[in-house]
């Protein structure tokens, strides 16, 4: 076991990659140089040169145009968005392009690429730099998504994107680079596109994922001092997404909400809700409840900000009130 | 002729099919006239197939009057090239070798088309003639022959990736950003602007005060110029020192002028412009051209082309009669290639229906 944090154990999941794989080339704004705005690819330029971490100037819907054009022609690039907000300017390069060189070529090539970004409150960004925008790519066949957690799933998640066929976005959270674990990188990791079950109860189901994992655990944590046992569910991909996993708890247990922190309305937890409450509609005993971002933009104001989001004591909150009906 | 010879250059392969063909070796006249001549016969039979019903749709662009900037530029890329095309990209496809009964069965939304009845007319595509796709994104198709540069110059791979594209996406920033990028990374990649003058009804000069296209690309460093699209062996040549110093390195830029000769798509019927303009216009002929030059130069006689065209308007009837007999895709085939092979696959909506409803 090594004490690691988040951004460490992504930066050690590129190296890694990178030292085994030649065609693996990193291609952002302030990748190389700089080492990333978040300090993820410090250093790298060091081992692997300018011609493999690729400084590029700032043109967001270039970047990932670039990277598809290099995925189809043998090499497998990371491209970095390095603020998810900037899909508005590089969605058609993602949504148009990669999503669907696949499906409109009849099979003949894929677009095996990473589009590293990372999103969500927590530094008073401001709108344009705080959004939750995997609601975007869920809705987009073709893309498939993860959204890591933890330490190791940070890692094990970014080492499997690197081996995949098609094109992968994945959102890192911009308030867990920071986090530090106790973690053991080569012990074996759930598989690709399995749900982690983070915690067992049997009065209530929490299905989430990335940040507001950490803020469901707190919940938990607290729900338990009043009686309350929840699983918790960790998602880690949102494409593939492991239903099975969530209907197995809900099933189980009658009780389920959904914690995200995009935007309520069509997001992701309307998607999540309207399927448990479809597929698993004999066993509810209340209806599944959605505890999502605010439909607003984030203000920059720290009060306004934490308050639009989901925090520990409306997930507390909601689910002692789910239980307790 | 094999069409991949076609693909290659003009200048090894002689005009093939006829007895009466001619066999001036020294000239690659003949050859670019006839890669011109097919794109125009596959053209018309494309309009037909959409008059018979048998087209997948109207959005079908043609490229008539814009044979000379296909066939002018593929005659100097090398089969291991590789590019990109707009929406209008039916000529540039032939140019490169395709075959047109698979082209025409993709226009179809056939089974047997390139991309299995998925893509059609503006998502064509093929990857062993270098085709990276076809593109219905204005521009949208550009930044990936960037990445092909990069993964070119990485691999040492010898080739030019050829982004087409037409006078709209001259407006488009990602244009500009791949044109920064290319040269600021000095990658094997040319930027052809095929400027028909319209896009879709707005005329380029009601599109921008700067016209002289090339410009842009010396603005960023590239290897910029501009030529007529009625001389077809003009823009070979031009082509040819473009395309030769972007292997090198230098990426280049070249806008060929011609004209439009249709509507915008098969519905279009130009209201927008007036008839004295389209009798002008289409006045700026390429295949007359350089059928009249052939006839005057002595490099074939007129019941030589006579036969030529005669063999090709054969060549692309039959095109039409292989699309139109063609299978439709299974509908089965709807939930492959969203996702490689051996991944996870959409569910279909009447299988979860079935589960979701069965439980009542």
């Amino acid at each position: 076991m090594v004490s690691m944090t988040y951004r460490d154990a992504l930066r050690r999941a590129i190296d890694e990659a990178m030292a085994e794989d030649d065609d693996i080339v990193v291609i952002g704004e302030e990748v190389g140089r700089y080492g990333g705005a978040y300090g993820v690819t410090k250093d790298l330029i060091k081992t692997y040169g300018p011609e493999r971490m690729i400084d590029t100037p700032i043109s967001e819907p270039g970047i990932v145009g670039v990277a598809v054009g290099a995925a189809m022609t043998g090499l497998r690039p990371i491209a970095e968005l390095m603020y998810i907000d900037f899909l508005g300017m590089s969605m058609d390069q993602l949504a148009n392009q990669a999503a669907k060189i696949r499906y409109m070529f009849g099979g003949q090539i894929g677009v095996p690429m990473v589009l590293r970004t990372q999103g969500g409150t927590g530094r008073s960004a401001g709108a344009q730099h705080s959004q939750s925008l995997e609601g975007w790519i869920m809705h987009t066949p073709g893309l498939r998504l993860a959204m890591p957690a933890t330490v190791a799933d940070a890692y094990h998640l970014l080492r499997h994107s690197l081996t995949l066929p098609d094109p992968v976005v994945f959102i890192e959270h911009k308030a867990l680079y920071a986090q530090k674990e106790e973690v053991d990188l080569d012990a074996p990791a759930l598989p690709w596109g399995k749900a982690a079950i983070r915690r067992r109860g049997d009065d209530l189901v929490i299905v989430t994922y990335s940040r507001q994992l950490r803020f469901a655990m707190e919940a938990a944590g607290q729900l338990a001092e009043r009686g309350v046992e929840a699983t918790v569910i960790d998602l880690r991909t949102l494409n593939p997404l492991d239903f099975d996993t969530i209907r197995m708890e809900v099933e189980r247990i009658g009780k389920a909400m959904v914690v995200c922190e995009g935007v309520l309305t069509a997001g992701v937890a309307a998607e999540l809700a309207s399927r448990i409450t479809e597929e698993c509609f004999d066993f509810l005993e209340q209806p599944v409840a959605r505890v999502a971002g605010e439909d607003v933009p984030i203000a920059v104001s720290p009060a306004l900000e934490a308050a639009s989001v989901p925090g520990v004591d409306l997930i507390r909150d909601v689910g002692e009130r789910l239980v307790r009906w | 002729m094999s069409l991949k010879h076609t693909a290659d250059s003009g200048a090894t392969t002689p005009m093939g099919g006829s007895g009466q063909a001619p066999k001036d070796h020294n000239s690659a006249l003949p050859d670019l006239y006839r890669t011109m001549r097919r794109i125009r016969s596959f053209e018309e039979r494309v309009g037909e197939l959409f008059v018979r019903g048998e087209s997948a749709g109207s959005m079908l662009h043609l490229s008539i009057g814009e044979e000379a900037a296909a066939a002018g530029i593929c005659a100097v890329m090398k089969l291991q090239d590789t590019f990109t095309t707009h929406h209008r990209g039916h000529g540039i496809f032939l140019a490169r070798g395709a075959e047109p009964r698979r082209m025409m069965a993709e226009i179809a939304g056939k089974m047997d088309g390139y991309c299995h009845g998925k893509g059609g007319s503006m998502h064509i595509a093929d990857m062993q003639l270098g085709h990276l796709g076809a593109n219905a994104i204005v521009g949208g198709g550009i930044p990936a022959v960037v990445g092909a540069g990069l993964s070119a110059k990485r691999k040492k791979r010898d080739s030019v990736s050829v982004a087409f594209f037409g006078d709209g996406a001259m407006q488009q920033g990602i244009l500009y950003e791949s044109m920064n990028m290319a040269a600021l990374w000095d990658l094997p990649v040319v930027f052809v602007c095929i400027n028909n003058q319209y896009g879709m009804g707005t005329r380029i000069d009601q599109a921008t005060r700067a016209t002289n296209l090339h410009e842009r690309a010396l603005a960023f460093g590239l290897n910029g110029h501009s030529v007529d699209g009625l001389d077809v062996e003009e823009v070979r040549n031009r082509a040819r020192s473009i395309v030769d110093e972007a292997r090198g390195g230098r990426p280049g830029f070249l806008a060929v002028s011609c004209y439009r000769f249709y509507g915008h798509a098969r519905m279009d019927k130009s209201p927008y412009r007036s008839e004295e303009e389209e009798i002008e216009g289409r006045k700026k002929d390429p295949v007359k051209f350089a059928r009249d030059r052939l006839i005057s130069e002595k490099l074939a006689g007129e019941n030589a082309l006579g036969t030529l065209d005669g063999e090709i308007g054969k060549e692309m009837d039959d095109a039409i009669d292989f699309a139109v007999s063609a299978q439709a895709p299974s509908l089965g085939s709807m939930f492959r290639d969203v996702y490689a092979e051996g991944e996870p696959e959409p569910e279909p909506l009447k299988i979860r229906l079935d589960r979701v409803l069965a439980r009542n």
